[in-house]
């Protein structure tokens, strides 16, 4: 009751002492979110032998950066493998931010024919879907695409959640006069979506397409059901391959040294902690960037109809 | 005279729409859904008819024709396939696992979020609940190979540190891996870890959107930080929490793959019974050589019920409370 003292702003302020508190609970939380990421990349720069003998330490004792040169010395296989990720995911966001927004303008015209029919077909997958199985058998058997990059880059390219967030955001934030205008003018629907409907809706096109791009860059798992080629592995899928097997990484020894030998020289704690170093870097760059898209995202997506 | 003709032109206005023809708009408008509805037609709608694969047994016809020939040339099975999965020694053990582990991550996925973001709400400084919740979204952007390499530093017995702590502290190295009695509580953590700053920033959305006049009210009325928070922020993150609650309930018979396969270290046979579920346990089937036609009917129990238990779910809440159903 004291509180009612105090004027304006503070009155509705908690306690000094509970924000205290509450201070420190989100401090070791968040510090419980970020250190694995801190601990990880201590290992990867600390020296072989230390990790031999000591076991893995939060701060490393003996530095060293063989790890890295390894990576680098196996460059063509790291590259090899960013480029896939790379090539997945840019064309896996487009391709999922054209097929996304489309749909989602074609469903978000009130007087559209066939609106009944389409909002009942993206609604049946939202509940009910032909299980994991089902799936693979249309990929691998149907399509055949196995070893194929598009194996990889088409399942992930759509979905029901994503098309309902671009006709929630078409309905509420695209002005129907500026479509009905464009009518007038002549437009096409294609030429409406393109050059009209899409340069407004960037907040849109960001949500969907960071959505999409960190699916792709993260996805293992339709790697290992669908690529088997080396050469066709994603970082991710070859830090799968790694945790299974870290020798998988050695394929090509350099230096006259036989594979055994090379083997045995290969700093492979290290090594397998610097790879996933490797994966986590570009993401934990962008995504405080990204964040407001997902959250934004988040809460256009739960406006319900 | 004139507002006659008026109404009567608006009539044939509002009449009009029903009458409606197809028109060029509808061709181009479907010209352009096109090929997102190709996409759910291939990789939503072709794998439901996969069901069927359940009810054959496939067999490779003489002839190297395609897979579809193959199916449609099989024989049927009836529900043989159903029945050597339900009397399978695993099935009960999937069932177990699949719905405790969810059950628990629901109940405490929820009570940490909506915590959490009456916590971050309530902060002084909205600087530091930024970088509070900048810093929780991270695990959400790792996969679970990422992690499963964390865990794997914290937890190998040779070299972890955890071990190293322990042994540091005299106890008796443990080792992790082949302890299944510890697992439940990792994924438990780990599933909350990871989705935790998620849940937050949700919720945290929902409480940032409430009049704040509400609480201006509230505070002349004398009502404490506790009672605004029964009474004006729970109420308001309700639609929203049944909504995750709903979805989550369609979830129930699925499992995060990655958590339970790539987390374990691919799922080694002592822990095989603590952290199988039906996921991991297709996943397997399909990479060794089961018969296509048992793994499918696993497959396809896992469907029906995800597909009964949201509509049930829906079906309770649209009972209690009408306004918050989402279908």
């Amino acid at each position: 009751m004291s509180k009612k003292d105090k004027s304006g702003q503070s009155l509705n302020q908690i306690k000094a002492s509970t924000n205290f508190v509450f201070n420190l609970v989100f401090l070791i939380l968040a510090v419980m979110c970020v250190i694995p990421l801190l601990f990880v990349f201590s290992i990867s720069i600390t020296d072989e032998e230390v990790l031999r003998i000591n076991g893995y330490q939060m701060v490393p004792q003996v530095l060293s950066t063989s790890a890295y040169e390894f990576l680098w010395n196996e460059r063509l296989t790291i590259l090899r493998a960013a480029f896939m990720s790379m090539l997945v995911t840019v064309v896996g966001t487009m391709l999922s931010i054209a097929l996304n927004t489309s749909m989602g303008y074609v469903v978000s015209r009130r007087n559209f024919k066939l609106k009944k029919i389409y909002t009942w077909m993206l609604f049946i997958p939202m509940v009910f879907n032909g299980g994991m199985l089902a799936s693979y058998v249309v990929v691998n058997n149907i399509l055949k695409l196995n070893n194929n990059i598009w194996a990889l880059i088409l399942p992930l390219a759509c979905s029901a959640f994503s098309v309902t967030i671009c006709r929630t955001f078409f309905r509420t934030t695209v002005p129907d006069s500026i479509i009905e205008s464009a009518k007038i003018d002549g437009a096409g629907q294609f030429r409406i979506w393109l050059q009209i409907v899409l340069p407004i809706s960037k907040p849109v096109m960001a949500t969907i397409g960071m959505f999409a791009a960190f699916g792709y860059w993260n996805d293992w798992f339709q790697a290992s059901l669908y690529i088997q080629d080396t050469k066709k592995q994603t970082l991710q899928s070859l830090l799968n391959q790694m945790q299974k097997n870290i020798e998988y990484i050695a394929n090509n020894p350099y230096g006259g040294l036989s594979l055994q030998e090379y083997k045995l020289g290969m700093p492979t704690e290290s090594v397998r902690m610097a790879i996933a170093i490797v994966i986590i870097v570009p993401i934990a760059c962008t995504y405080p960037f990204f964040q407001k898209y997902f959250i934004s995202g988040l809460t256009v997506g739960s406006v319900k109809e | 005279m004139k507002t006659n003709e008026m109404s009567g032109g608006e009539k044939a206005r509002i009449r009009k729409p029903r009458k409606k023809r197809w028109s060029k708009d509808d061709t181009e408008l479907f010209l352009l859904s096109l090929p997102t509805l190709l996409w759910f037609l291939i990789f939503s709608y072709l794998p439901m008819f996969g069901v069927i694969i359940a009810f054959k047994v496939y067999r490779l016809s003489p002839g190297g024709h395609g897979f579809i020939y193959n199916l449609l040339h099989s024989e049927w099975a009836g529900f043989g396939n159903f029945s050597y999965f339900f009397t399978s020694n695993s099935f009960t053990m999937l069932l177990r696992n699949t719905i405790l582990y969810n059950i628990a991550f629901i109940i405490i996925s929820a009570s940490v979020a909506v915590g959490g973001a009456l916590m971050l709400s309530s902060m002084r400084s909205k600087k530091a609940s930024k970088v509070y919740q900048t810093m929780m979204f991270l695990p959400y952007f790792m996969s679970w190979v990422v992690i499963s390499y964390f865990v794997y530093a914290l937890l190998t017995p040779e070299r972890g540190y955890i071990n190293g702590i322990i042994t540091a502290m005299g106890g008796q190295p443990v080792m992790w891996y082949q302890e299944s009695k510890y697992w439940p509580f990792i994924l438990i953590f780990l599933n909350t870890w990871k989705g935790m700053g998620y849940g937050m920033v949700l919720y945290l959305a929902s409480i940032t959107g409430i009049d704040p006049s509400l609480y201006e009210a509230a505070v002349m009325d004398g009502a404490t930080k506790a009672q605004q928070a029964r009474n004006i922020t729970l109420p308001a993150i309700k639609p929203v929490f049944i909504m995750m609650l709903i979805l989550d309930c369609g979830k129930i018979f699925n499992s995060d793959f990655g958590l339970f396969y790539q987390v374990t270290g691919q799922l080694p046979a002592s822990l095989y019974t603590t952290a199988s579920t039906f996921d991991t346990y297709i996943y397997n089937a399909i990479q060794s050589s089961a018969p296509i036609g048992q793994t499918a009917a696993a497959s396809f129990f896992q469907a029906v019920c995800s597909c009964a238990t949201i509509l049930l779910a829906n079906w309770i809440v649209s009972k209690i409370d009408n306004e918050n159903r989402i279908i």
